[in-house]
């Protein structure tokens, strides 16, 4: 596993994603309130793009009519199907034994430490004023 | 339990070693209702913007339950340029046609104008729908087949419709919906069904429509999940009503497709039906054949939404029921629950087989060269 430099931070703010390639494998980043993640941009299921899926969050009930929400912003339904998945883990919510989406660890790096690494900064415009998104895969 | 499921890391195949494909179930949609002005006469242009479109159901417009997503579509099927999914030809073929190899598409357009309470407004629309599929979308694609569009609660008129579309290339079949005012198999429906076995069209049932009754056998529902599963039910009661009026046995060639409704219950309804039909014959000795015989050998069932068995290898009994000829691959693009051709079939299958669900049968029952 190496790390990679996908963006700038300033590029995803919070609230913002952005669909990179890695080593030629597409991955969506998210910044849900300054904590960035990253996930294959591939539903397990049948392949939707979970770069378009919307962030919602975690509806439970233990019985008919009463309702706990839970996790705002940070369960990601896939577009195509509406399959549901924790965005830290990739874990689904349906059937959680089941369907895993792949999570890659996403760090905000310094951009000292990006220079200076041995990544994949070629195509990326770096600043040692800025902040890079960093993936590691 | 076994799990068949493809890892997540697979890559998609690249188009070009994939088969070609048709899809017979894809909905193109208008960019805004004045797309059909140019087939609409000016005195039904101004009712429309008086009156309005007035479905015949309870007092609320669009579909009868809220939609999983917007439009009822896949988040990622909006065109760039604009305009609800569906209704950019360019887009569906990049996101699409181009991608999945589609070399025979099936145009089933939706909420046009079918099963409109004013049955002559209702006509008006259906036409524009129809010369609006030519002028919009088959002329300008070649994969790309037009259903006849009708009225269906006035049965002469669409059956006028359906003649005038007859031996025209861009028409591969007659739509109807599901919900109907009446079962299928009735009376009043007839002409249709003899209009379009002299034309020489298959007549496409496709789920949803607007009847006027509840949409399940038992009420109606309260949430969008039970419309979802009502559709096998619907559809199995207009076949069943298709079958015993003798619709099937009075037109033997006369081609039934049930879109979007299911099939695996096809093979326990037709055991419930000749079970009970050895029973009551004298009620209906009209039918020359045991009930399922008019299934399998009149009518053909699109796979989207595919039912998902565990473990899947049971879909596999139930496809040997209806034949392998029978079920023709449909995606429902760029609707939510669309199938991927890629995903959508991950069963044992001879290439033949497979040929013949993914392309060989829509070709057959379509006439397409």
């Amino acid at each position: 596993m190496s790390r990679h430099v996908v963006a700038a931070a300033a590029e995803i703010p919070p609230g913002g994603r952005k669909l990179v390639t890695v080593r030629g494998r597409p991955v969506a980043i998210f910044n849900i309130g300054g904590e960035f993640f990253g996930l294959f941009n591939r539903c397990p299921h049948q392949g939707g793009s979970l770069c378009h899926g919307r962030l919602t969050g975690l509806l439970q009930s233990h019985e008919p009519g009463k309702f706990t929400y839970a996790r705002q912003g940070e369960i990601l339904r896939c577009p195509w199907h509406g399959w549901e998945f924790d965005i830290r883990t990739g874990q689904s919510y349906c059937e959680p034994e089941r369907i895993r989406t792949r999570a890659y660890p996403v760090a905000v790096a310094s951009g000292q430490t990006v220079v200076e690494g041995p990544y994949v900064a070629e195509t990326v415009p770096v600043s040692v004023e800025q902040d890079y998104v960093v993936v590691e895969m | 339990m076994t799990h068949q499921i493809r890892p997540a890391s697979a890559p998609a195949q690249p188009a070009a070693s994939r088969l070609a494909i048709a899809d017979c179930d894809i909905h193109p949609a208008r960019r805004s209702d004045a797309e059909f002005d140019p087939w609409l006469a000016p005195a039904w242009r101004e009712h429309l913007q008086t009156y309005g479109a007035r479905y015949r159901q309870g007092w609320q417009t669009g579909p009868a339950f809220p939609k999983a997503q917007p439009n009822a579509s896949r988040r990622d099927a909006w065109p760039p340029d604009g305009g609800r999914p569906g209704s950019s030809l360019g887009f569906m073929q990049e996101q699409h046609l181009d991608p999945n190899r589609v070399a025979l598409g099936i145009l089933n357009p939706l909420g046009t104008g079918q099963g409109l309470q004013n049955v002559a407004l209702s006509a008006a629309l259906c036409h524009a729908t129809n010369e609006w599929q030519i002028a919009n979308w088959t002329s300008r694609d070649a994969r790309l087949r037009a259903s006849v569009v009708v009225p269906y609660e006035d049965a002469a008129t669409s059956a006028a419709e359906i003649a005038r579309r007859a031996g025209h290339p861009a028409f591969a079949q007659v739509l109807l919906l599901s919900r109907t005012a009446a079962p299928l198999g009735s009376r009043r429906y007839w002409p249709i069904y003899q209009a379009a076995a002299e034309a020489g069209l298959p007549v496409a049932i496709h789920a949803f429509g607007y009847g006027g009754n509840p949409i399940s056998g038992a009420g109606w529902p309260s949430f969008y999940i039970e419309e979802m599963t009502s559709h096998a039910q619907t559809c199995q009661a207009g076949l069943v009503s298709l079958i015993v009026e003798g619709v099937l046995a009075r037109l033997p060639r006369l081609r039934i497709v049930i879109v979007e409704g299911g099939f695996a219950w096809a093979p326990a309804l037709g055991w419930r039906l000749d079970r009970a039909w050895r029973r009551l014959r004298s009620e209906t000795p009209h039918l020359d054949r045991l009930p399922s015989e008019y299934i399998r050998s009149q009518v053909w069932f699109t796979t989207q939404p595919m039912e998902e068995p565990e473990p899947r290898a049971h879909l596999l009994d139930t496809i040997a029921w209806i034949g392998w000829d029978r079920l023709l691959f449909a995606t429902d693009y760029p609707h939510w629950d669309y199938d991927d051709p890629a995903q959508a079939f991950p069963l044992p299958a001879t290439a033949s087989q497979l040929r013949g669900l993914f392309l060989d049968n829509a070709r057959a029952v379509y006439g397409h060269a």
